[in-house]
């Protein structure tokens, strides 16, 4: 076992694929030879050549769409979006031919490709580098959407996504890179060295799409999260002393709702959190979800925590934040309803 | 390159897939892709042996009306104006006549003070007084002159390496800073990521973040300009990196279908970030040269030379406001610092290259021009660098009086809500609300 940050495990992960499986490509905005903005990639190009792993045109649209040409011949792209704020000149290729390119040619033509991007706030990126765009990705009928909350995962569902026979939406959360965040951005940072996810393995392992985590068990209480939030949900709940089960879903689609189900009806009672504005989120998803399944068991109504429906501020960045402030009055007024 | 190797016969023999598909054996050319690679890396001494730099003086000044047909030499050369000896040669220099000494001191001045608000910005930044910053160092006569040669309500669609377009617009200097610290004197109420500046009333386009989007926006805002008959022009700013934007494409597109009264910059600093210029190239020879493809003239110019900046300035711009359609120019030029405050170039570049640089500073070389002509001197020039720090030195203390991020006087989250539509609907006054203000 070895130590590592969500960034060396992500590299670990495609180090592990790109060994072992010559279909396996990297590609992106400053990834071969720098080794991305976040390192992510640091030293593949060195260690695989840049016909494996190489440097892109700004150009995501172009990004995504060869690496559908690719995918359909049979390798496996795994590309990177330098933010996920970016995403959205590919927006067309990733939703209307990834997506969909296995159904309309019944097979014929695949589309085995990862597009990895940092998602999620808390670094003081403005509007454009902050955002949380993966309700735009479940919405889309042919992708899988994956977003890790440390580095164990981060590596296990990687290798997963790239094994994948079909396309998935990586979110990586950019604030959760370096260390687990407990939504205080005044408090100690703590790096992943510290924590127990931070223990990866060298070698190839993996941690399967759809299947969410319960990282905290608990009796009163429900709370559903991904990424970043898992964190602050759990430094949340910590400090309050409920009694609350957290599930770390990690694969939004497909969901893990037999997880979720057990849990809830459990407790009867669920809070769900998430970064991204509030309307139309996945979190609307996981109520109808929650209410459909569980509703004779429900003791509460379901809360929902989630980003304010206007553009992620840069300044007023922690109010904008559903941290923990917001979090424990969800969790109160669920608790006492 | 291309190279093409021929693998050796019966390197593949003939094998079945898990499919059934059969592969067959024999001569199979391995068709090798092409990966641009820059001159020189870390390791290695800076090398521009590959830039040829054209004599001054020797590229004619095209008629107003020229088509693209007529550009293949200006879009493939280099338009300088400044010789060797830093004196003013050739046509274009004719074109610009006889200069006043006080045009070009302003120039020198525009682009000391950019050079000092970097400096200082750069330094608050690393105090950790502002969240990030972003230097134009080795870039500053293209937008400081251009500027200059704007008029009162044409519109500048820039990227965030431009701000000397404010400096220049005389944009205040409180009203800078203020975005840069997002304090009480930021006009955009802390929104916005240091640097992303907007300034409507100094011609200046709400700076986004996703590259490209501006450049197709300066043809619309042309379109509507010459639909309404306001007299005005736009401008597209884009770097050469994010030319590779499908927005490019689409500005170059619809300016060459609707000719609209538009200039079309491209500042090529040779880099995006840690990569090389030639990834966003391609096998073009020059970015101007690709304007040609759409029918859209094109130059590409010193951009250290103040003086031919000045000069295509003025020329590209007479040319859109007399209705004689878009002009694309490629300013030729150097991102001699970072990227920004998040980058470090000796990564993968070597340290040494901004030096390297075969068209020097723009800075010294227009001082070295007004040197020569007799209108300036190294005493003035050393008394000039003070007056100008001492002034920004000045605002920049008034300034982070109202706050900065290590002294923080925030801006009220009630900012968030404001201005997300004309009439706040029901749903957002309610989460305003529950954040107390
Ligand atoms: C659509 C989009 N993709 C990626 C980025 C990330 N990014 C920011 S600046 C930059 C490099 C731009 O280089 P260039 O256009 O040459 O401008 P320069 O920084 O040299 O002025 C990149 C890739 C972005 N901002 N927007
Ligand atoms: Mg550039």
């Amino acid at each position: 076992m070895a130590r590592m940050t969500m960034i060396e495990a992500l590299r670990s992960a495609m180090d592990v694929k790109l060994a072992d499986d010559p279909s396996v490509i990297v590609f992106g905005e400053d990834v071969g030879y720098f080794g991305g903005v976040f390192r992510c990639t640091a030293g593949l190009q060195a260690r695989y050549g840049e016909e494996r792993v190489f440097d892109t045109p700004i150009n995501e649209s172009a990004i995504v769409g060869m690496a559908v040409g690719m995918a359909a011949q049979g390798m496996r792209p795994c590309v990177e979006i330098q933010f996920a704020d970016y995403v959205f000149p590919a927006y067309d290729q990733i939703t209307q031919e990834a997506a969909r390119l296995r159904h309309r040619s019944n097979g014929q033509f695949t589309c085995p490709l990862v597009v990895r991007m940092p998602t999620g706030g808390g670094i003081f990126g403005g509007q454009t580098h902050s955002q949380s765009p993966e309700a735009l990705f479940t919405h889309v009928a042919g992708l899988k959407v994956v977003i890790p909350s440390n580095p164990y995962d981060a590596k296990g569902l990687l290798i997963a996504a790239i094994e994948d026979p079909d396309p998935v939406i990586f979110l990586e959360p950019k604030r959760i890179y370096n260390g687990p965040f407990a939504g205080d951005p005044h408090g100690k940072s703590v790096p992943w060295s510290a924590h127990p996810a931070g223990e990866v393995p060298e070698g190839h392992y993996s941690v399967p799409l759809g299947t969410a985590s319960v990282c905290r068990e608990g009796s009163a209480v429900t709370v559903l999260a991904y990424g970043t939030m898992v964190h602050v949900a759990q430094a949340t709940v910590d400090r309050m002393g409920v009694d609350a089960e957290i599930i770390d879903l990690r694969t939004l689609l497909p969901l893990d709702l037999d997880t979720i189900r057990a849990s809830v009806e459990k407790t009867g009672r669920c809070v769900v959190i998430h970064e991204a504005t509030r309307t139309s989120g996945f979190g609307a998803e996981l109520i109808a979800e929650v209410q459909e399944a569980c509703f004779w068991h429900l003791l509460a109504p379901i809360l929902r925590v989630a980003g304010w429906d206007a553009p992620y501020p840069h300044a007023q960045e922690w109010d904008y934040f559903p941290g923990p402030d917001r979090i424990a009055r969800a969790l109160q007024q669920v608790m006492e309803a | 390159m291309a190279d093409i190797s021929i693998t050796t016969k019966g390197a593949r023999e003939a094998s079945e897939d898990e499919s059934g598909a059969m592969h067959t054996a024999g001569d199979i050319t391995r068709i090798r892709l092409q990966f641009p690679h820059p001159p020189a890396r870390p390791d290695q001494p800076a090398d521009f042996s590959a830039i040829t730099v054209p004599e001054a003086g020797i590229l004619p000044v095209p008629p107003l009306d020229i088509e693209a047909g007529g550009c293949r030499d200006l879009a493939l050369g280099m338009v300088r104006v400044l010789d060797d000896n830093n004196q003013p040669v050739g046509p274009w220099a004719d074109y610009l006549g006889d200069l006043s000494a006080d045009r070009l001191r302003q120039g020198l001045r525009d682009m000391l003070k950019m050079r000092a608000i970097d400096r200082r910005m750069l330094n608050a930044q690393r105090q950790g007084k502002t969240s990030f910053y972003l230097q134009c160092t080795g870039e500053e006569a293209i937008g400081c002159c251009f500027q200059r040669e704007l008029s009162q309500g044409d519109m500048n669609f820039p990227t965030y390496r431009q701000q000397t377009l404010l400096v220049a617009a005389d944009y205040p200097l409180e009203q800078m800073m203020g975005q840069l610290y997002s304090n009480a004197l930021d006009p955009l109420k802390g929104r916005q990521l240091p640097i992303m500046h907007s300034a409507r009333d100094y011609g200046f386009f709400s700076i986004s973040g996703n590259l490209g989007t501006q450049y197709v926006q300066a043809v619309g805002w042309a379109m509507a300009a010459a639909l309404t008959g306001t007299g005005k022009i736009a401008a597209g700013w884009i770097g050469d990196g994010a030319t590779a934007s499908n927005d490019f494409h689409s500005a170059l597109l619809t300016a060459s279908v609707y000719v609209p009264p538009v200039v079309l910059n491209v500042v090529n600093n040779q880099w995006a970030i840690s990569t090389y210029t030639g990834i966003a190239a391609g096998k073009s020879e020059t970015y101007a040269a690709r304007a040609l493809g759409y029918g859209i003239p094109a130059i590409r110019v010193d951009g250290n030379d103040y003086l031919a900046v000045m000069a295509v300035s003025r020329w590209a711009i007479a040319r859109a406001r007399q209705g004689q359609g878009p002009v694309l120019i490629e300013w030729f030029t150097y991102r001699a610092a970072a990227h920004s405050t998040s980058d470090d170039p000796s990564a993968y570049r070597p340290r040494d290259e901004a030096r390297a640089w075969p068209l020097g500073d723009p800075v010294e070389r227009l001082k070295a021009h007004l040197i020569a002509r007799g209108d300036w001197s190294e005493e003035r020039q050393v008394q000039a660098e003070a007056e100008i720090l001492d002034e920004v030195n000045a605002v920049q203390k008034a300034v982070e009086a109202h706050g900065t991020f290590v002294d923080p006087q925030p801006i009220s989250p009630a900012e968030i809500f404001l201005n997300v539509y004309a009439d706040m609907p029901e749903h957002l006054r309610r989460q305003r609300q529950e954040t107390g203000y």
